[in-house]
């Protein structure tokens, strides 16, 4: 008798509600779409995450590779109870925000990648995954760590949160803080947006492709390069050099 | 008194800076040496507000004198809060003017983000007073916000003007590389649609997020010398042909009307008549936006629009590039963003190259005369500059 291997390795099948799509106008003006992507979208959007794992700025390298980790597993079936939602602008991905259910009650997020800076893109789309957690799926609270100094502006200071630092968060086992339904339910007024349903040309657009950030985070400038080569031609030929490298020239 | 004229401008990305003080200084100084001409000088002038608070450093200029390699001629810091900068140029203008020297180099520096932003705000408030205002919480934020709403009542200003104010100057900003905010705004994003109150909320109300400028890093600099000394360079002719400086009361409370910035008013009017022209005459200004409120209420003060007309000339989009009196073409301090202590020569720098016809996608053209307004305090201490191109 043959035993089907892959059977037993994927996670449980359970059922969770879908996150209903929603979209919001930015402070320039563009109409942002955040939607929840199914498996066969993972390898659409895997390639505007991979080169984030080189970006040694503001934790875009560890975010970037934990989450293409996170993506990675749930397409292959390794991550039990995980959902992904992205948000587009004309197309464009500029976020990508997954978590999973730890149980029926509590939900585990896990990360948040803007794509496109500014504007509170990320915010917004974390605001989203809470929205999901809370009001879709009907969670009454929701682990977080976060792995940046921004994402500790965004979630630890924006939203109340409470200590539970005996539960070690899936993001290397560091202690957790959780935002409660009741807590959300305060601060929602000021920080999640966004009107539905979504216009039907809009959605389409979304669905139709998962394009490619225009203007993805860049390893940090040198803000002084470009004083310092008016009169230091050394350090110039230094920084080309650095550039080449890097790939960037 | 002798003619004193700008030879040298340089200046350094406003933004996040992670160098030290004195090399922020020192570079935009190189720069202004190189675009000069000029491998000497005979003095060095300082412009910063928060060293010894912000970065744990003290006796600056010295550190820079000999960063720059200058030493052994005299150097020191000048502080003026928020109008550090415009001060030093002050000192500089008065060294050559009276003979003391014949070139002065002004560059200044702070570096702000080495601090949060909680910090730097408490570190802006210690310019208001010490026992009638800053013991009580008050904030330049906080300050600004009630300033703002007697305006509106007032004169009718609303907050679509000074989202108005933050449009025009984020556009602005767009167009000038060194300048720390390049983020399209819209008033449909950041008032009218249904997410604006969380994409542009209230700070201190009815000032909202895109109405302060931003926390930056930063360092400009400028070199003043004799008419003999300019006349060998092969540089456009910029005359520093006004300066003006006026102050007021420490605490707003106790202006007869605190919806007037005499200090304003009586810098301009003094940089104007020592330059012989009238603020008619202007064809592109820098003013103080660190709120969006300033602009407005600045370009009235000056003399550019009648008192409570300020708003109806940016909505007539007099005050944008291409308009009658483009205001704030470098993106303001609402935009390319306020380094304090480095804010007011930066305002000259961008006046400088507008004068040259050097500023680029936002070269108003055929500009001759230029006006900056650097406001320190709240509107406790200003000094303005008229500037005119001589050939």
């Amino acid at each position: 008798m043959s035993i089907d291997l892959e059977k037993i390795l994927r996670p449980i099948e359970n059922t969770i509600p879908p996150f209903p799509p929603k979209y919001m106008k930015l402070a320039g003006g563009e109409e942002m779409i955040i939607r929840q992507v199914s498996r066969e979208e993972i390898p659409d959007i895997l390639p505007h995450v991979e080169p984030l794992l080189h970006i040694e700025r503001d934790y875009y390298d560890i975010v970037a590779a934990r989450l293409y980790s996170e993506l990675l597993a749930y397409y292959r079936y390794r991550v039990q109870d995980e959902y992904v939602l992205v948000a587009q602008i004309n197309g464009e991905l500029v976020a990508v925000v997954n978590g999973r259910l730890l149980s029926k009650e509590v939900g585990m997020s896990y990360h948040t990648l803007a794509l496109r800076r500014g504007l509170r893109v990320g915010a917004h789309a974390f605001a989203a995954k809470m929205e999901y957690h809370f009001d879709i799926i009907g969670q009454k609270e929701v682990l977080i760590v976060a792995e940046s100094p921004i994402g500790f502006r965004r979630w630890m200071i924006e939203y109340s949160l409470e200590k539970r630092f005996h539960i070690p968060h899936e993001l290397g086992g560091v202690p957790s803080w959780a935002l409660t339904k009741e807590m959300f339910d305060k601060d929602r007024y000021a920080l999640v947006v966004g009107r539905r349903p979504v216009p039907q040309d809009l959605l389409a657009k979304a669905q139709a492709a998962i394009l490619p950030p225009t203007d993805p985070p860049r390893a940090p400038a040198d803000l002084l390069a470009a004083t310092r080569s008016m009169y230091d031609s050394t350090g110039t030929a230094l920084m080309a050099q650095r550039w080449k490298q890097e790939g960037m020239d | 008194m002798r003619e004193v004229y700008v030879v040298g401008i340089g200046i350094t990305s406003f933004a996040w800076l992670p160098y030290p003080l004195s090399e922020i200084a020192a570079y935009p100084a190189m720069v202004a040496l190189k675009d000069a001409g000029l491998s000497k000088v005979d003095h060095v002038y300082v412009a910063n507000m928060g060293s010894a608070w912000l970065n744990h450093q003290t006796g600056l200029a010295s550190a820079v004198v000999d960063s720059l390699s200058l030493t052994p001629v005299g150097a020191e810091v000048i502080e003026n809060g928020p109008a550090s900068g415009a001060s030093a140029i002050k000192q500089g203008f008065l060294a050559v003017a009276s003979g003391l020297h014949d070139v002065v180099l002004v560059t200044s520096a702070e570096r702000l983000r080495e601090v949060n932003n909680l910090e730097a705000t408490d570190f802006v408030a210690s310019l208001t007073h010490p026992l009638a205002e800053y013991i009580y919480g008050v904030t330049l934020p906080s300050l600004a916000a009630m300033f703002a709403r007697l305006y509106m009542q007032k004169y009718g200003v609303t907050e679509r003007h000074l989202a108005m104010v933050a449009v025009k100057n984020h556009d602005n900003a767009l167009l000038n590389s060194f300048a720390h905010l390049h983020e399209k705004i819209t008033l449909d994003g950041i008032l009218d649609s249904p997410e604006a109150m969380t994409n542009n909320p209230y700070v201190a109300e009815p000032l909202r997020f895109f109405d302060c400028c931003p926390v930056s890093d930063g360092g400009a600099c400028i070199i003043l010398a004799s008419a003999d000394v300019a006349k060998k360079l092969k540089k456009p002719l910029i005359r520093l042909a006004g300066v003006g400086q006026a102050t007021d009361t420490h605490c707003i409370h106790e202006r007869a009307e605190p919806t007037d910035l005499l200090a304003v008013r009586g810098a301009a009017a003094q940089a104007f008549k020592m330059a012989g022209v009238a603020p008619g005459d202007v064809d592109v200004a820098e003013l103080h936006d660190a709120f969006t409120i300033l602009e407005i209420v600045e370009s009235e003060e000056v003399g550019f629009f009648k008192k409570g007309e300020g708003h109806h000339a940016l909505e007539r989009g007099e005050t944008r590039l291409g308009g009658k009196l483009p205001i704030n073409t470098s993106g303001g301090l609402k935009a390319k963003g306020h380094p304090l202590g480095a804010t007011g020569v930066a305002q000259v720098h961008e006046i400088i190259l507008q004068l040259r016809g050097e500023a680029e996608k936002r070269q108003v053209e055929d500009a001759k005369i230029g006006f900056t307004c650097n406001f320190g305090g709240f509107g406790n201490n200003v000094v303005c500059f008229v500037f005119k191109r001589e050939n």
